[in-house]
């Protein structure tokens, strides 16, 4: 292992280590004292961001180029760190009262966000399909972490048959792309298809392109691959489902950013309609479905999709040169308002509810607003932020998705983007008069760290807006070359 | 023995043919247990074409991707046998479409 | 190319076509009658007791899915053995690590009691 390996995976491997160590440390803490876990946890996962963000700025590669660190991998990196932090906040309080007190919860988070971190340093298809796999297995088991409830472990299924059908499409999509180009390392790929003498290869490239698409358009819940998305996340516990919503869902975008930016530039031309209907599929599907939705968790699970379909937006004006950079850094930008304001909003739906998943209509939330000023309040930056509206970070980040969009040429989606926002905020804006207009007596939980993610998430929703710019320069820096 | 005489051709048809039924089984049947042997077969399909593909180009990437697929599969089986022990002990079915304490 | 395989294919056709005619010739011929002696799963030994479909202990499923992967993992062992002089002390180290990482798991499951069989 050479120096350049090391400083490559230095913060994975401190965070392998930590799960692992955590494991074990967890077997001798005994029930009821779970608490220590959490700690451990958290502090696992500040040494690893502590390491990401020294290393800020640096570019290496490592094992043969396999693995890679660079602006992309660091930004997402804290992005998958962060979430991880405020899993852990939110999780400690939530599985003490739901009686789901168990340590191998934040091992499992651990290896999950390893997988993520492994995700977006990947430069290599194997790579790619070990961390896929990596972030989905631990997934798979803290959706039915609720065990023996029925609703979890139903959910817990649901996802691994899902996701281990996605996982098929990747593997054979990926085994595809080896027999076009005879090589899985990713800059390898593109000086094959520079070199451009791929003949009946060629057809092969396009079908393993395409089902690596597929595939990773199961994980990141894109119609029509999004059947799973409400019912898992109806079931799954919720702060797995918070975890899920953002953590999944970034991992997901930073391997088809990674694969179909750097490997596949020259088939964007091929994939371009093709995300295009992806895209707009998604968004429209996403936000008229969740009109329809009573309970919160569904709501926001449709939302969720939705919000995809935004995201993918960008990847579609990816294949304008023109604006290729822009459009990657306003992805990026996207995935962390995403998932500032989807924690946030997580974070009140989980202080809203009861034992036996009760308390998730919307109708719980009715008189809120009187009850609970400040949750409300909190819960009305969320909504307005999920829809577009100022003083918001989602106003921002819609605002730099639908420019891309517009200087790239695509002009249809970025009216169906704003129809479809417009189509949303119904939705969203409903949670918010059901909170001030009607009346009722919910019973909010005053756990102190499930209020601090609730605050922190709810102010970096409002402040960050204000400085738009130095985000979407960190963002802009972590554009891939 | 010498399957030198063999065109690649005929690995991929079988390989896609196996991808089909793999993928067929899973959008059919509705027995957990089947949906997930589908899954593997559509997991195995992937790892013949990749040694075919390997014997082809002369390269060993391909026979290691297999080591990683077979051994990620074998992760994925636990786990997803341990979900169905599960859900057995509570529902007394593995039948999919009885799986309905979710809809909205 | 397809013609060296021609021989085996008549093999196959045979072989099923004399299956099919055993069979379809005992239907015709044979005489049927049913008695209990002859509907019981096994006409010499015991009577079987209950139904057929037994529920197995959990404990079956929980040994056999740590075999899986216990059992799969070495399969990188294979490799490893055969560039093990190239790789040197570096390969022993890496190895070290690989089987360090399963211990991990393998503590965990002995810890909780998963391989324990009463």
């Amino acid at each position: 292992m050479t120096q350049s390996d090391l400083i490559t995976i230095l913060p994975l491997l401190a965070l392998v280590v930590w799960a692992c160590a955590l494991l074990l440390v967890d077997l001798f803490i005994p029930k009821g004292r779970k608490g220590w876990t959490a700690l451990l946890a958290a502090a696992g996962l500040a040494l690893t961001m502590g390491l990401t963000l020294a290393q800020a700025g640096r570019e290496a590669s490592g094992f043969g180029g396999m693995l890679r660190l660079d602006g992309f991998s660091t930004f997402l990196n804290v992005l998958f760190l962060g979430s991880g932090l405020l899993g852990v906040a939110v999780a400690y309080g939530y599985l003490k009262r739901m009686d789901l007190e168990r340590g191998e919860f934040y091992s499992l988070l651990l290896f999950s966000i390893t997988g993520m971190m492994l995700m977006a340093q990947a430069a290599d298809l194997i790579v790619i399909f070990l961390a896929l796999e990596l972030l989905s297995i631990p997934l798979y088991v803290l959706a039915a972490f609720a065990r023996p409830r029925a609703d979890s472990e139903e959910a817990g299924l649901k996802y691994f048959l899902l996701g281990a059908f996605s996982t098929g499409f990747v593997v054979y999509g990926i085994t595809l792309v080896f027999g076009a180009t005879g090589t899985t390392s990713l800059a390898k790929i593109v000086e094959v298809l520079a070199a451009g003498s791929l003949g009946t290869g060629s057809l092969l490239l396009t079908i393993g392109a395409a089902l690596i698409l597929v595939g990773f358009s199961f994980k990141v819940a894109a119609v029509p691959f999004h059947m799973w998305t409400p019912d898992v996340y109806q079931g799954a516990p919720t702060p797995v489902t918070a975890f899920m919503s953002v953590g999944a869902k970034a991992a997901g975008f930073a391997a088809l950013m990674r694969i179909f930016v750097m490997a596949f530039p020259s088939l964007s031309a091929d994939l371009t309609p093709v995300l295009w209907a992806l895209a707009a599929l998604t968004m429209f599907i996403g936000n008229i479905i969740a009109i329809s939705q009573t309970n919160i968790k569904r709501m926001l699970a449709y939302s969720s999709i939705a919000h995809a379909g935004y995201i993918l937006m960008a990847l579609v004006a990816y294949g304008n040169p023109a604006v290729a950079a822009d459009s990657v850094a306003s992805a990026l930008f996207y995935l962390v308002a995403y998932a500032v304001t989807s924690f946030g909003a997580w974070s009140v739906v989980m202080s809203l509810e009861k034992p036996d998943a009760k308390g998730l209509e919307i109708n719980d939330f009715a008189g809120l607003g009187r009850r609970n000023p400040l949750l409300a309040a909190a819960m009305t930056i969320f909504m307005l932020s999920f829809t577009g509206m100022p003083p918001t970070l989602g106003l921002v980040g819609k605002f730099f998705l639908f420019r891309t969009a517009i200087e790239g040429g695509f002009i249809g989606l970025a009216i169906i983007g704003v129809l479809t926002s417009l189509i949303s905020a119904y939705y969203y804006l409903r949670v918010v008069v059901t909170m001030y207009m009607r009346e009722g007596e919910p019973q909010a939980e005053g756990e102190y760290w499930l209020t601090f993610t609730t605050v922190v998430t709810a102010l970096a929703t409002v402040v960050l807006q204000f400085l738009p710019a130095a985000l979407f320069a960190l963002a802009a820096g972590a554009v891939l070359k | 023995m010498n399957f030198g005489s063999i065109p690649l051709t005929y690995y991929l048809v079988l390989s896609a043919a196996l991808f089909t039924m793999g993928a067929l089984g899973v959008l059919i049947r509705r027995n957990a247990l089947i949906i997930f042997m589908s899954v593997e077969l559509m997991l195995n399909a992937a790892n013949l074409a990749f040694v075919a593909f390997a014997r082809q180009y002369g390269v060993f990437t391909g026979q290691l991707f297999v080591f990683f697929v077979m051994t990620v599969a074998a992760a994925e089986v636990a786990v997803g046998l341990a979900l169905i022990v599960a859900i057995f002990r509570t529902k007394h079915s593995i039948d999919v479409d009885q799986m309905s304490s979710l809809k909205g | 190319m397809l013609l060296e395989y021609a021989a085996i294919a008549a093999f196959i056709f045979v072989t099923i076509l004399v299956g099919f005619i055993a069979i379809i010739l005992g239907m015709l011929f044979g005489p049927k009658k049913s008695t209990d002696v002859k509907a019981m799963p096994y006409e010499s030994g015991m009577n079987p007791i209950g139904p057929g479909t037994r529920r197995m202990p959990v404990r079956f499923y929980l040994i056999a899915v740590l075999f899986i992967l216990f059992d799969i993992e070495t399969v990188f062992l294979l490799p490893w053995a055969i560039v093990f002089r190239k790789l040197g002390v570096f390969g022993l180290v890496e190895m070290a690590v690989f089987i360090a990482i399963l211990l991990v798991g393998y503590i965990y499951a002995w810890k909780k009691g998963a391989l324990e069989w009463d």
